[in-house]
């Protein structure tokens, strides 16, 4: 693999996916869009645990491996949240989380 | 088998039947609560005799005295090594000869009952209370220390409450209960002070040390003094201070005559025959260490037990309730008994006046009781309490009309009869103590016989009055009793009181002293003499003398004004001056802080619960918020 890109430039990437992910997760009222920031920041270290593993510790798998376990997590992260997305859109036709707010009061 | 060790089921019995009946009673018919109750006391009776007999003729004398036995003794609590409350059974001369009283008395009341409570709304629950007042008495009268005395002694006091409040949708029933109640509270406050400064001094509750003579050294030198009084004073005053309140005396006396609103066998059991003599059971039990610790305070207490027997014996005079008649007929006995056990010396001829208190205990039980159930006899017969209302009975109520001249004739004290013996005994020890007393006993044993007499003449005598219908004489179930108790009233005096029961438990001999005896008998039958002329048949001569007496009668009906002073006393000047700040301080102080408190929690939860607003992403926000924050003092602190 090529060397020559420095490792901050690894990390500026991953830290703006992150914070971007914290961003969307925050201000968006869509759950379709929160589902798609959590998958970003859980990309994002994703990213930092394969370039570390590969900066760090040449010839160790053990962050590469993670990495594989947390998109594999995802996946499945991400098909619950769509399912239970589907099930509130099917009971309030909505999927703007102001208005799910039948629990409060 | 040794009896002593069956003396736990005494208590047991009753206890068992309070339960049983007070749970239970309710699913049979009323009249087997009364059959269970009567049999439950006839076993407490019987063992009580077979214990009598054990101890005092097959045991009998050990070196010379009746040793003290403590039968049963359970350890219940322990404070330190000496000072342990324990419940237990002592057996001693004055305990032994409670025993026989109360288990007699109750017995025969629980009978009569069956006869008197007949057909009443709330016959077990009676019964109930009956056992549960048999047991809390034999408690007290059994106690082997005096905390378990004290522990039964306010048991006594509740089902003292319980009964005279019984017919509870009576308004003055239901008063009289409280007054009652609050009134013997009150003094018991002062029995559990004096207990405390006992055991503090002594550190131990237990009758036998306390009264014996280390036990005595060890309270007379404790060397606190509060007032200019010995510690040991005040104590002894403290705990004479709750026997008066028991034991209804002067001025904590007013509750007694109220008392007489619960049913009349509760009034000859309890107002008459046992639970007011606690009192004196109580300094007769402590008399050693009254008498060594500080002989002024015997000598106050003689003086206000006869104070009580002369004050009581007036206001009998003019009472018309045959009810409260006997009431403070009952005050002026056992003002009687208090003096006795006050000018009282210890050992031997000496303790006289003990054992003449004990005597006369023993014997006013049986005729107090005797009357109080042959007045409810009357009251059943004709509906009523007031004597005006009553005449000529005699034709329709033979039964009860002999029993209750017996009993009048033994309360006047006419030679023969049992209280002729006793007061006696207890004419002669006042005579070698204090001639004052002395005299005024003498006048009160006249008084006892006029206003006794000037009852059974009105009642029994003058003419017929309307009735609703015509008088009928009590059951079977209420003679019997009347029945035995006259013979008991009778024949109690015929027992060699002194060969049994004495201020240092040795026996000693003692005999009538004629010079005296002729006194009070003389004084009685002046009494009975004016009586008679008075009463005998209906004439207009009582009323003049009441006119004539004009303002000393109205006080003396009135009670002296008694009962006005206390009501003025606690409603116009505690109620005002004391409970009023204090319930403002309460209110507003106390209450006030606890509001604050409360208050500032609530306005802060108000202000911050919309942080909790269940919205996920504004957490989010916080928490990133936090984290950020977090680790830019990290940053800071590392690498600043």
């Amino acid at each position: 693999m090529n060397t020559l890109v420095p490792l901050s430039f690894f990390l500026i990437v991953s830290t703006i996916m992150f914070f971007v992910g914290i961003w969307g997760f925050i201000i968006r009222r869509n759950l379709i869009t929160i589902l798609m920031s959590v998958e970003l920041i859980l990309n994002a270290v994703n990213l930092n645990f394969v370039v570390f593993n590969r900066i760090l510790f040449p010839g160790h798998f053990q962050g590469m491996f993670f990495s594989l376990f947390i998109v594999a997590i995802a996946a499945a992260e991400a098909s619950v949240a769509i399912a239970i997305i589907i099930n509130i859109y099917r009971r309030f036709s909505t999927i703007e989380v102001d208005n799910v707010s039948e629990m409060k009061n | 088998m040794n009896i002593y060790s069956l003396s736990p089921l005494v208590l047991l019995i009753p206890v068992i039947m309070f339960l049983f009946i007070g749970l239970l009673g309710m699913r049979f018919k009323p009249v087997v609560s009364g059959i269970l109750g009567s049999l439950g006391l006839g076993i407490v009776f019987i063992l009580s005799l077979l214990i009598a007999y054990q101890y005092f003729f097959i045991d009998g004398l050990t070196d010379g005295i009746y040793q003290p036995i403590i039968a049963a003794n359970y350890q219940w609590l322990q404070f330190t090594d000496t000072l342990i409350i324990s419940m237990g059974v002592l057996l001693d001369p004055i305990s032994v000869m409670m025993l026989i009283v109360i288990s007699t008395v109750s017995l025969m009341v629980h009978i009569y009952s069956i006869g008197y409570m007949h057909g009443e709304k709330g016959f077990e629950r009676f019964f109930a209370f009956l056992s549960l007042f048999s047991f809390s008495m034999l408690g007290l009268v059994l106690a082997t220390n005096i905390f378990q005395m004290y522990i039964f002694w306010e048991l006594v006091g509740v089902s003292s409450f319980l009964l005279i409040g019984f017919y509870y949708q009576k308004p003055s029933a239901v008063a009289a209960s409280k007054k009652a109640f609050i009134v013997t509270r009150f003094a018991d406050l002062g029995f559990l002070a004096g207990i405390l400064i006992l055991s503090y001094i002594n550190g131990t509750f237990d009758f036998l040390t306390l009264t014996s003579p280390e036990g005595i050294e060890i309270t007379k030198h404790s060397g606190l003094t509060f007032l200019g009084f010995s510690a040991a004073t005040w104590a002894m005053m403290l705990i004479f201070m709750g026997g008066a309140g028991k034991s209804a005396m002067f001025p904590l006396h007013i509750w007694l005559p109220d008392a007489m609103e619960g049913p009349t066998p509760v009034s000859a059991l309890i107002h008459a025959a046992t639970m007011v003599v606690a009192g004196v059971y109580l300094v007769a039990r402590m008399f050693p260490v009254y008498y060594f610790t500080n002989p002024n305070t015997l000598n106050a207490i003689a003086y206000i037990g006869g104070f009580t027997s002369l004050f009581a014996a007036v206001i009998a005079c003019t009472q018309y309730d045959i009810k409260r008649i006997l009431a403070f007929s009952t005050l002026s006995q056992i003002g009687y008994m208090i003096l006795a056990l006050g000018v009282s010396g210890y050992g031997g001829e000496h303790g006289l006046g003990y054992m003449s208190s004990m005597f006369h205990l023993f014997t006013h039980a049986m005729f107090k009781a005797l009357l109080f159930l042959g007045a409810g006899a009357i009251i059943h017969a004709v509906h009523s309490n007031v004597m005006n209302e009553m005449g000529g009975l005699r034709k329709y109520l033979p039964v009860t009309h002999l029993t209750f001249l017996i009993a009048c004739i033994t309360i006047a004290g006419v030679p023969g009869f049992s209280a002729f013996f006793s007061k006696d005994e207890i004419l002669t020890a006042a005579f070698h103590h204090d001639k004052i007393l002395f005299y005024v006993e003498l006048f009160v044993a006249g008084l006892t016989a006029f206003y006794m007499f000037r009852l059974y003449f009105v009642v029994f005598w003058g003419e017929d009055r309307h009735y609703h219908h015509k008088p009928h004489e009590a059951p079977l179930t209420m003679s019997i009793p009347l029945i035995f108790l006259a013979i008991a009233s009778v024949l109690a005096g015929y027992i060699h009181f002194g060969n049994f029961v004495s201020s240092d438990r040795m026996p000693f001999h003692s005999e009538i002293q004629w010079n005296i005896a002729s006194q009070s008998i003389i004084v009685g039958v002046i009494g009975i003499v004016i009586a008679f002329l008075l009463y005998r048949k209906v004439n207009n001569v009582p009323d003049h003398l009441v006119k004539a007496l004009g303002g000393f009668h109205k006080t003396v009906f009135h009670k002296f004004y008694i009962d006005e002073i206390y009501l003025f006393v606690t409603k116009k000047i505690i109620f005002n001056y004391i409970s009023r700040p204090v319930a403002w301080f309460d209110r507003h102080i106390v209450d006030g802080t606890m509001n604050g408190i409360a208050w500032i929690t609530e306005y802060t939860s108000y202000r911050i619960k919309g942080f909790q607003s269940g919205q996920l992403q504004q957490y989010a926000l916080v928490f990133v918020s936090g984290a950020v924050f977090l680790a830019l003092i990290f940053l800071y602190y590392f690498f600043g």
